[in-house]
């Protein structure tokens, strides 16, 4: 038989049909919803007069519009309550399992999927949100689909795909100090550019990701879309079945049994060819921080923001100047000199309790810097809130002045009233520099979370590898 | 869905690459529950001076008069000629209904970001593929051209001039190519198969029953 990859195995083992020119019929294990991307599809399934495939298949929760303080008071924007309650509304109708607003196990979709082990190896995962590529840190193919998509799962249990080419990101050796998943990502993103996987799907591999936490997976695999592949693999080793074993949607019993001996399957075959293969030591790389209006716009830490006048496509160059004019910074300025005026720790790629720990490390006992008007801590999801209370994370990041709020998408896209104003500069957590992406007229600088958490305790971004 | 036989259009440029969904629709927009209402925000960051929100009245819009949609010789674009990985970031389809709504028929660019690409063909909005050359070529002849126009048509999969003098080719997939020229409903195709999907589901409950717990 041909070596196949990880990605070949799950797309092999999800065909339902295949046409003549390629396009499959892809079965979904599960589909994931959330409240912006669904109501047109639940209205479109209702006025074609299709019923639900299989309900069993959905997890829904409210993440991206929910408030991140006074839930008492429900949700003050009624654009955004309606939203929510829509959702409520078709959950309730088709007996779809969804998170509330108020429930413990509340949170960002992406976070509270392997966190409910409702994420598992082998399966296709869907969401109608860019950022399931996150669930390919399980093995999963796990990919982000449109609204017309979403109502295609709902009616079919089905997606029309056609299949994507290989590419293998190797990442070998031990992490420096100081260097994260979020590093690594972004320095892939840096080196292949964000569209640099398109029409591919990503396998990460090597000894640095072997070594990495199931969380740090899940930050390498969030970030595949903005390398531009649409799904992120790893595959599965102990790490994966350690970390599923005993959550409320994993198997138990003989099932278990049974599902991780099948899971130990789930790697590329040696021989397996990849279209693209890219190499990155891991021993070469520091802490990175975005400097533009694109994840592929980064630096290292102790380097200094591009000069347009160096590129020499034009293209490329208007738009560094363009990024540089929205950014509000001179070319050759150093990173370490950039001043910020909010921190924002949280988002689907850095809210899990790992980097919440990572960040309380950098700030114990110290205070946010006085130019520093907000620093914001927002946990992935309620029972991420609750683990880092019961180890007092949330007095240390008080005591520094964070603020410490529910679970939610919250500030890295500004879709509730989290939000930068027009001019103000943030050191972020979270996947995307884009433009308004925090709020109209506001700067991002993307990095990992013990960089933002010490740029807050300093008011401008330092290199942690010299953190003491 | 519309069908998209042949369009002749006015064309529109969008000189930047890597536009992303972000742009293309903010995100305040899609808290509407709603599949229409989108096309007054197109670009909304870029369109206009004043900052938007659901359900801001028009008349109150300060149109940005350097955003070249605003320029009068664009009214009634129904082409849009974009650069590489046009429609990155974000899986909001509120981008591909934002450009349909707004009455983009079709857009012509290097590549674009998957799903967005995706997207469009679920909308009618037909995203072509040509070289960076050719587009860099047509993106020098909008702008010297007012009025420029281009024939796009999907049954010969090209791209002409309004003369027809010169034509470019492009690839589409043939499935996709096929729901585009007939408006076809996909959700319904893959029904067809539904007896398929039932015995495929019913094997893979009885292989790996935890995953239907």
């Amino acid at each position: 038989m041909t070596p196949r990859t990880l990605y070949d195995k799950l797309w092999d083992a999800h065909t339902v049909h295949a046409e003549e020119d390629g396009t499959t019929l892809l079965y979904i294990d599960r589909h994931l919803v959330h409240e912006v991307t669904s109501p047109q599809a639940f209205e479109g399934m209702k006025l074609a007069g299709r019923p639900l495939w299989r309900v069993s298949a959905n997890l829904a929760v409210a993440d991206h519009n929910v408030p991140t303080t006074g839930r008492a008071g429900g949700i003050a924007d009624p654009v955004s309550r309606l939203q929510v309650e829509t959702l409520d509304k078709n959950c309730a109708e088709h007996g779809i399992v969804e998170f509330k607003m108020n429930d413990l196990r509340q949170g960002i979709v992406h976070v509270i999927g392997p966190e409910q082990g409702a994420t598992l190896p082998g399966m296709t995962v869907v969401c109608g949100d860019s950022h399931t590529s996150t669930h390919g840190a399980f093995a999963c193919l796990a990919y982000g689909i449109g609204t017309s998509e979403v109502e295609h799962v709902l009616s079919t249990q089905c997606l029309l795909a056609k299949k994507m080419k290989n590419m293998l990101v190797r990442v070998d050796g031990p992490l420096p100090r100081g260097v994260t998943a979020k590093d690594v990502v972004l320095a892939v993103i840096g080196r292949i550019g964000i569209a640099g996987g398109t029409g591919c799907t990503i396998e990460y591999a090597g000894s640095t990701v072997r070594s990495l936490t199931m969380e740090g997976r899940m930050t390498l695999c969030n970030m595949s879309i903005e390398a531009g592949a649409r799904a992120g693999l790893i595959a599965v080793d102990e790490a994966t079945i350690a970390y599923l074993k005993g959550r409320p949607f994993a198997p138990r019993g003989e099932q278990w049994d049974r599902a991780a001996a099948l899971w130990q399957t789930l790697k590329s075959d040696p021989a397996a060819k990849f279209d693209r293969e890219v190499t990155i030591d891991a021993r070469s790389l520091k802490p990175q921080v975005t400097w533009g209006t694109s994840p592929e716009m980064v630096v290292t830490v102790d380097e200094r923001v591009p000069d347009p006048d160096r590129e020499k496509d034009s293209i490329r160059r208007e738009g560094m100047e363009r990024a540089l004019t929205y950014m509000g910074l001179e070319p050759n300025t150093p990173m370490t000199d950039i001043r910020l005026d909010k921190v924002f720790i949280g988002s689907c790629t850095n809210s899990r309790i790992e980097d919440l720990r990572a960040a309380a490390a950098i700030v114990r006992g110290r205070h946010i810097a006085s130019n520093i008007r907000l620093a914001m801590v927002v946990p992935g999801s309620g029972l991420v809130k609750a683990q880092a209370e019961k180890e007092g994370l949330d007095r240390v990041f008080r005591d520094a002045g964070f603020e410490w709020r529910e679970p939610g998408c919250s500030m890295c896209l500004a879709m509730n009233a989290d939000r930068l104003e027009a001019g103000e500069r943030c050191a972020s957590t979270s996947n995307r520099n884009f433009e308004g992406r925090q709020g109209t007229g506001g700067r991002t600088h993307l990095v990992s979370p013990e960089m933002a958490a010490a740029a807050a305790i300093e008011g401008h971004f330092v290199d942690v590898r010299q953190w003491r | 869905m519309e069908k998209f036989t042949v369009l002749n259009g006015l064309v529109a440029p969008m000189d930047r690459a890597n536009v992303d969904t972000d742009q293309i629709i903010p995100k305040q927009f899609l808290k509407s529950i709603r599949r229409t209402g989108f096309g007054p925000n197109l670009f909304d960051a870029w369109r206009y001076l004043d900052e938007g929100w659901p359900g801001k009245p028009g008349p109150e819009r300060r149109p940005n008069p350097d955003f070249v949609l605003n320029q009068p010789r664009y009214k009634g674009a129904s082409i849009l000629l974009a650069r590489k990985n046009f429609g990155c970031g974000s899986s909001r389809e509120h981008a591909a209904w934002a450009l349909a709504e707004y009455g983009f028929r079709a857009v012509i660019a290097p590549s674009y970001a998957d799903i967005f690409f995706d997207n469009c063909c679920k909308n009618g909005l037909l995203p072509v593929v040509l070289s960076e050359g050719d587009v860099d070529r047509l993106l020098h002849e909008v702008a010297a051209f007012p009025g420029f126009r281009l024939i796009v048509d999907l049954e010969k999969q090209i791209v002409a001039t309004a003369d027809r003098a010169k034509a470019m080719r492009f690839e589409i997939d043939p499935f996709r190519k096929h729901c585009l020229l007939n408006g076809l409903d996909d959700i319904g195709l893959t029904l067809r198969h539904a007896d398929k999907i039932r015995a495929f589901e019913e094997r893979r409950r009885l292989e790996q029953p935890w995953l239907f717990g």
